[in-house]
């Protein structure tokens, strides 16, 4: 789940971590009035895209005609296709020198890696491909830590003068945010340095692993929802993983990845899959609201039950399949394919109940569905 | 990683319901169960075998080489770590949805302990015509038949089809390892791989991935100098990009993850990159001409 600078920032703060005053307005005489308590401002677009500057969603002001003259502007933009419902008024800092730092999860190396450079401001991917020298990475053992001492060594030797010891309490605080807070990846760019010597974060990405919501439930609230299709958020309503695609044979698989070798093989033997939909793992005895989501889609018109049960049963699975079948009765044409745990079962209901003959192929059940929606 | 029959195991979360239908098959197909755990039946008996309040006790009463975790996920990082300090020889967890610093805590312990870690997100082990531990369907005759492929699985129902399509083209697995569809994990591709290829019974090996992370790519740096041949098929090539395809590994983030470079990377390797899982028969019948049946 990703944190919009507002709603990151505070995060910051209470980790200790210096930010600007300011204050969050939906309308531009609110970002007029937070402004005349802090004469020199700049106005921030608050959205879940990246590139806000250069977009033009960020404006400097000095007092509150010319912030709510900003907001006006930037209240009318649309910067990464959304649309700007909010801003962020801000003091303004008198920047010095710009520095980045991130604490992430690097699953390849399976721990905590924590980046600093002197290079902020910048896309940090820019600067890794054009000065890799230019960012310093330290891989952190979890069960140690990464405290200021472990800070002061990564920072070292970097030119920072009077603000060294800040900068390395910062990213010490920065890991401690992202290990109480079960953070996938927090980022801090840029860090700046202003001309009186404060270290002040400026802007601020925060990634809450979705995993631990149910332990950080105050959070919960305060990230932005992926953008969803209607179907979409009712099937995580549901506890369902539904992804809605653009194609019309409709997909009914257990497990991620069966799910998608379904949809591959449909693209493979010319059809086009018009959803990504598993009903695997802990969700196996989902298979009416699975399926009723499934139908919905008007553009679907053929489906594909493909099981191949391991923990996930296939006469489980099946039997509410064929129960949703008889209660919603589609005219829909559907095709199974089922092998696996409860496989006996499965295929006689689907045999006695339907009155369809399973197919022994995945891919002869899928190139049915293809002829069938065409 | 490869489980034998002889090796005692035990079941953490044994009472649960789907901990009590698993080991129930787990028992039935031969492997050593123990004992369990929970701590608020300790000292019963379930499924025929004692129940323990701690992976501690379990080792002090009757000791153990492996544990299975049927476990949910805030509560898997207590138990995990309670096996490996128990002195777990291997551990397998099939909890789905843990945090991801609880991973990173659990496996910093079993590395600090000597313990090897399966998963998380995994459907389990199995070692055909021997035992299996786990959620897979190892007693499925038409699945599982013991031979001389090893299958390597991020993903459980998938792998599970693979299996399916080896046994009908007449040939058998050596053993097959899940390794689980999250992104940090105990168990590599690469580590899977290399153990196969040390394997004396193992004569091929397939690779079952998916997209999102490197595990395919740094499995095929060491596939390059194998002399056993390896077939993989890569889930995930239709998938959109910035989609989490189900599995929190399974996600296309730029050009990272995607199906192609993974392709790229083991076919560079001289690996037989598959593009549906039917075709596996096939591609094993070229690698391994001389070995049509099972065993």
């Amino acid at each position: 789940m990703n944190f919009e600078e507002h709603a990151a920032k505070p995060l910051l703060a209470d980790k200790g971590i210096p930010v600007p005053e300011g204050a969050i307005a939906s309308t531009a005489a609110a970002a007029g009035e937070i402004a005349h308590g802090l004469g020199a401002v700049v106005v921030k677009a608050q959205v879940p895209a990246g590139k806000r500057g250069k977009a033009g969603g960020i404006k400097a002001a000095d007092g509150a005609e010319a912030a709510r003259r900003a907001a006006t502007e930037i209240l009318a933009m649309e910067i990464g296709g959304h649309p700007v419902e909010r801003v962020l008024v801000e003091a303004r800092a008198d920047i010095a020198r710009e520095l980045y730092g991130a604490v992430l999860t690097d699953t390849a190396a399976g721990c905590p890696l924590v980046m600093f450079s002197t290079k902020g401001g910048m896309d940090i991917e820019e600067v890794a491909a054009s000065d890799p020298d230019a960012i310093r990475r330290q891989l952190v053992d979890i069960a140690l830590g990464f405290d200021e001492t472990a800070a002061e060594a990564l920072v070292r030797g970097l030119d920072l003068g009077d603000a060294e010891g800040q900068v390395a309490a910062t990213l010490a605080a920065l890991y401690r945010l992202y290990r109480e807070r079960d953070a996938e990846m927090v980022e801090i760019n840029p860090l700046v340095i202003t001309g009186e010597g404060q270290v002040v974060a400026l802007d601020c990405k925060f990634v809450l692993d979705d995993s631990a919501v149910a332990r950080q439930a105050d959070l919960a609230d305060l990230g932005t929802a992926e953008p969803a299709t209607v179907l979409e958020a009712r099937g995580g309503e549901a506890g369902l993983k539904y992804i809605e695609l653009d194609g019309d044979v409709g997909v009914l698989a257990n497990g991620a990845g069966l799910t998608m070798t379904t949809m591959d093989a449909i693209v493979h033997y010319g059809g086009r899959p018009a959803n990504f939909l598993e009903i695997g793992g802990e969700a196996y005895t989902k298979a009416v609201p699975a399926l009723e989501l499934v139908l919905a889609n008007p553009r679907v018109k053929s489906l594909v039950v493909n099981f191949c049960g391991a923990f996930a049963r296939c006469d489980v699975m099946t039997e509410g399949v064929v129960r949703a079948w008889e209660t919603l009765t589609p005219a829909l044409p559907v095709f199974f394919s089922i092998h696996g745990t409860g496989e006996v079962e499965a295929q006689a209901m689907v045999r006695e109940r339907l009155g369809l003959e399973p197919f022994d192929l995945m891919d002869d059940a899928i190139k049915a569905a293809i002829g069938a929606a065409r | 990683m490869i489980l034998r029959g002889s090796d005692r195991v035990l079941v953490q979360g044994i009472t649960g319901k789907q901990g009590t239908f698993w080991t129930e098959r787990m028992q039935a197909y031969g492997t050593k169960i123990m004992g369990g755990v929970n701590p608020k039946k300790a000292g019963s008996q379930h499924c025929g075998v004692p129940v323990y309040a701690s992976a501690r006790e379990a080792m002090a009463d009757g000791g153990f080489e492996a544990s299975v975790m049927f476990i949910p996920p805030l509560g898997a990082k207590a138990a995990a770590l309670d096996a490996i300090e128990a002195g777990a020889k291997t551990l397998v967890i099939l909890t789905e949805f843990i945090p991801v610093q609880d991973v990173m805590i659990v496996l910093a312990a079993a590395k600090a302990n000597g313990c090897r870690v399966v998963g998380p997100n995994t459907a389990g082990l199995v070692t055909p015509g021997d035992c299996f531990v786990g959620i897979m369907p190892g007693f499925n005759a038409n699945i599982f038949q013991p031979g001389p492929v090893g299958v390597i699985s991020r993903s459980g129902s998938l792998g599970t089809l693979l299996c399916l399509n080896i046994v009908r083209a007449g040939f058998g697995q050596s053993a097959f390892v899940g390794l689980g569809g999250d992104p940090v994990s105990g168990t590599s591709t690469r580590e899977a791989l290399e153990h196969f290829d040390r394997d004396e019974r193992t004569q091929a090996v397939v690779i079952v991935g998916e997209i999102g992370g490197t595990k395919e790519e740094e499995a095929a740096e060491y596939a390059a100098g194998m002399s056993k041949p390896v077939v993989a098929f890569i889930a995930g090539r239709a998938a959109p990009a910035g989609k989490k395809m189900g599995h929190a590994g399974a996600i296309v983030l730029g050009d990272r993850g995607t199906h192609a470079s993974k392709r790229q990377a083991l076919e560079r390797a001289g690996v037989a990159v598959l593009d549906l899982p039917s075709q596996v028969g096939e591609a094993l019948a070229a690698a391994l001409p001389r070995q049509g049946a099972t065993e």
